[in-house]
């Protein structure tokens, strides 16, 4: 089959693989029918997230059709010819952590979890191509993937929602969504959100689902701003406005009640000796993260208030602002979503129309040119903010 | 050489405890056990393959044998590594299941051959047990050890790095992984 494979620092290749075949009792192989590319397929072709090796099948965010299911899956839970969205984290259903809905930190599907034990302390759950160190599981920029625990994560859609409508609910939907509600909205909350990525969008837009008073998108690129404004979101542009400064002034001087970092570990900013700084220092592996956003949103929060992280995050960080967390009682909230959690009531949702995930949507190629997606995806070109792929 | 190791299973002290005492089902997480049969009460023979390609087996007495609590054994007679090992399993607060703790000991000998058995578990043998553990766990909770494409050999995992690529398995690649 084809596959979108990762070719070395800086590139990708849509190469001839072997077709995936079932591996596990409780496996399913699912015939990709759209897949879409992420913000941390960037992450992982820039060379940031340690343990790619050349030929990994990239692709976390996938759906299509059920075509085979393992000996261990009931015909009640997954059958042959369903239509299925697949959750990024893969999850077992029955340790603890799944028991607590904490799927993206489940015990058992990292097959190289000493690895990853070794580098966060405590092991992950296994992702959809997205290294080595979730476990080497090849990923759905393809024409065909296996599922493993597909008894656990995979959601069927049975109704005629399109997949551009759904896909979404692979990741970056329940991503954002989790974004916000970490945040614990109440209607008086100013949130803002840095990074008008697809993340940042469905944050913004789950943020006011969930009752915020005023959302603020926090971004340098105009076309991300334009899509925000035109979902109703107060914009900033940090290339030419000093965030901080913009935030008092809409919020009456008391800061956003709640932060957002929907960027991760490759920000960019205004400040061009501190951007100079993170960007040396990353490039020498002795910091291995630039998190200017995450530094911005923890000064810019009002005491009291809350900052959730969804932005990627991978290895160490300098300069984190220890003093106004603790001094000004702010919470960190974080996490890889727990998307298994989420997917019924975020598709209850799409379905009644409080959500629309197609509004991010800006390219739609085939699987052969994954390659040309990557590239206007990471340089911001052709005012790209999401590609979804078709094989 | 002595070894504690120690995991949290979300199943029932008794359930846990049944497994283990089973010794046979040993080699499904171990990666160094080939098998362990019962040859009476309370013995048992096991059987380990090496990597520079030689079979060791030992006999074991079971030494200590609590129902849904503990279980204890060592290696008696002839054996080019003399060891015992201990688990216990204690309710983990809050209903999560059991905690499963191990304690291995081996008595390495010393010249060309204790080397040979350093080797033979390994350059890590905490890691490994660790490794043991991790997919006993899995073995319980899932039903059997889990497998990636880049890291697709179950049991008989190797963490050193490079893996193979995250990309399925060629039919030939397929029939080694599954040969034995």
């Amino acid at each position: 089959m084809r596959a979108n494979c990762f070719a070395g620092r800086n590139s990708v290749e849509v190469r001839d693989v072997p077709d995936p075949s079932l591996l596990s009792r409780r496996d399913a192989i699912v015939r990709v029918t759209s897949t879409a590319v992420c913000g941390s397929d960037l992450h992982l072709v820039d060379g940031y997230v340690p343990s790619m090796q050349d030929g990994d099948v990239l692709g976390h965010e996938f759906m299509g059709e059920v075509v085979e299911v393992g000996s261990g899956i009931s015909g009640d839970t997954l059958r042959v010819g369903d239509r299925v969205v697949v959750p990024f984290p893969i999850a077992c259903g029955s340790c603890n952590a799944c028991a607590a809905e904490m799927y993206s930190c489940c015990e058992n599907s990292n097959p190289n979890a000493a690895i990853a034990e070794k580098m966060f302390g405590h092991p992950v759950a296994g992702i959809f191509g997205y290294s080595h160190l979730t476990g080497g599981y090849a990923g759905g920029q393809a024409e065909y993937v296996r599922v493993p625990f597909a008894d656990v994560g995979p959601l069927k859609i049975e109704s005629d929602l399109t997949d551009e409508q759904v896909l979404f609910l692979s990741d970056i939907l329940p991503t954002g969504w989790m974004g916000a509600e970490m945040c614990d909205i109440r209607s008086s909350d100013v949130v803002a959100v840095w990074g008008a990525g697809p993340v940042g969008q469905f944050a913004m837009d789950s943020a006011r689902v969930l009752g915020a008073h005023e959302v603020i998108a926090i971004d340098r690129e105009p076309y991300r701003l334009e899509m925000a404004a035109a979902a109703g979101h107060t914009t900033i542009n940090f290339d030419d406005t000093d965030v901080r400064t913009r935030l008092l002034e809409l919020t009456g001087g008391r800061g956003p009640d709640k932060c957002i970092d929907a960027v991760g570990l490759e920000a960019t900013h205004g400040s061009a000796s501190l951007q100079t700084y993170d960007r040396v220092k990353q490039a020498v592996r002795s910091e291995t993260d630039r998190p200017h956003a995450l530094r911005q949103a923890i000064l810019s929060c009002r005491s009291g208030g809350t900052v959730s992280v969804i932005g990627v995050y991978g290895g160490f960080i300098d300069k984190f602002p220890a003093g106004a967390w603790m001094n000004r009682s702010l919470t960190l909230r974080t996490g890889q979503a727990h998307v298994h959690r989420y997917l019924e009531p975020l598709l209850r949702r799409i379905e009644a129309g409080e959500l629309d995930p197609t509004r991010v949507i800006t390219h739609r190629l085939s699987l052969e040119e994954a390659p040309h997606a990557f590239d206007i995806f990471k340089n911001k070109q052709e005012n790209c903010e999401k590609v979804v792929l078709t094989p | 050489m002595d070894m504690l190791a120690t995991t949290t299973v979300r199943r029932e002290p008794s359930d846990v405890y049944d497994f283990w005492h089973d010794f046979a089902n040993l080699p499904r997480f171990m990666t160094h056990l080939d098998s362990v049969v019962e040859t009476g009460p309370n013995a048992t023979h096991w059987t380990a393959t090496a990597p520079f390609g030689q079979v060791v087996e030992w006999d074991a007495e079971t030494t200590e044998d609590v129902p849904g609590s503990s279980i204890a054994w060592r290696s008696v007679g002839e054996s080019l590594v003399p060891n015992q090992g201990k688990v216990w399993f204690v309710p983990a607060p809050g209903g999560q299941g059991t905690e499963v703790h191990v304690v291995l000991a081996y008595h390495l000998p010393g010249g060309a051959i204790g080397k040979a058995a350093a080797k033979y578990f390994g350059e890590e043998p905490h890691q490994q047990l660790d490794d043991d553990l991790r997919r006993f766990k899995q073995v319980m909770e899932t039903g059997e050890v889990v497998r990636s494409d880049g890291a697709p050999w179950g049991k008989r995992a190797r963490h050193e790095f490079p893996q193979r690529a995250a990309q399925p398995l060629s039919a030939d690649e397929r029939a080694e992984v599954f040969a034995s």
